[in-house]
């Protein structure tokens, strides 16, 4: 499985993607400055969490605008997978390859704790190895993670099975509609969610319980 | 030419940073402030002078990035 990470200018959970997906895939990610035209031929593209352009105007939003999405996008409709955690999500969603947007944090504060996440869809390529229903730990570091979508949008969201992960047992931290912690695009080949589990794939770490959404998603079967 | 443009968040759309300032504006004893939602005011220059042509080009910027319109509207006014 060959995966390659985004890296524009803020980025700060770019290398602790890269030794997630280094650890569990055996292979090393490439690394892919956003001001290139093109990204290299890859099974899975990571846009990694992080303060892009120090979330000016809109979080994700300038990035969003950067000269590799173009490719990113294409990549996306031709059907490789692609995983946008945390300002990777919020960009996804501002450059439209996800439904819905992620607002300021319903308590407005900044929030770095762990929570709860259960997999509500199990028959995706990013959650197949999962159990329908676990529940696992997962970080969170963000400020503007509320997620919404209008009422049509959800209702389509919510009636295509788009939402993978919602936050449980009451740890949603960020007020996010219907708990949503991870969302896909109709046809499932690109995934959003704010919680890191790249900081959950190995003991020094604490746990491992983020290792299965990679098992998943560099599953080449 | 000089043109400002407002962007403002949906009806619906939750503004906890508007709801907040709400409730400090009402601990400084404005009793009488019923809601307050928070937006962005941008002032663009622009270097042609052709108002309708500017007006469609500031239209597609809020399209393209000033806004997102799953979130926000915007008004484009020119001065």
């Amino acid at each position: 499985m060959k995966t390659a990470v985004i890296v524009f200018p803020g980025s700060n959970r770019d290398r602790d993607m890269f030794h997630a997906l280094e650890l569990i895939s055996g292979t090393r990610p490439e690394s892919v400055w956003h001001t290139e035209a093109t990204l290299p031929d890859v099974d899975l593209v990571v846009v990694p969490g992080g303060f892009s352009y120090g979330d000016y105007l809109r979080s994700g939003a300038i990035a969003a605008r950067s000269p590799i999405l173009k490719d990113l996008v294409a990549k996306a409709n031709s059907g490789v997978s692609v995983l946008g955690v945390c300002n990777g999500f919020q960009i996804l969603t501002e450059a439209g390859l996800l439904p819905g947007a992620l607002m300021r944090n319903a308590g407005l504060t900044f929030v770095c704790r762990e929570v709860m996440m259960e997999t509500v869809n199990t028959a995706t390529r990013f959650s197949k190895k999962f159990e329908k229903g676990q529940v696992w730990r997962c970080p969170v570091a963000h400020h503007d993670g509320n997620y919404f979508a209008d009422a049509e949008t959800l209702k389509q969201v919510e009636d295509n099975g788009q939402v993978v992960f919602r936050y449980a047992n009451g740890t949603n931290p960020n007020g996010s509609i219907n708990d949503i912690a991870g969302v896909m695009n109709a046809k499932g080949n690109v995934l959003g969610m704010m919680p890191h589990p790249e900081n959950l794939v190995e003991p020094l770490h604490g746990g491992l319980d983020g290792r299965t959404l990679f098992e998943s998603v560099l599953d080449a079967a | 030419m000089k043109a400002r443009v407002i962007v403002t968040l949906k009806n619906g759309v939750l503004d906890p940073q508007g709801k907040a300032i709400e409730g400090a504006l009402g601990g400084l004893g404005f009793g009488d402030v019923g809601s307050v939602r928070q937006g962005k005011v941008f002032d663009v220059e622009l270097t042609g002078s052709d108002e309708a042509a500017a007006k469609a080009e500031l239209e597609q910027m809020c399209e393209k990035l000033l806004a997102n319109t799953v979130i926000e509207n915007y008004a484009i006014e020119i001065a």
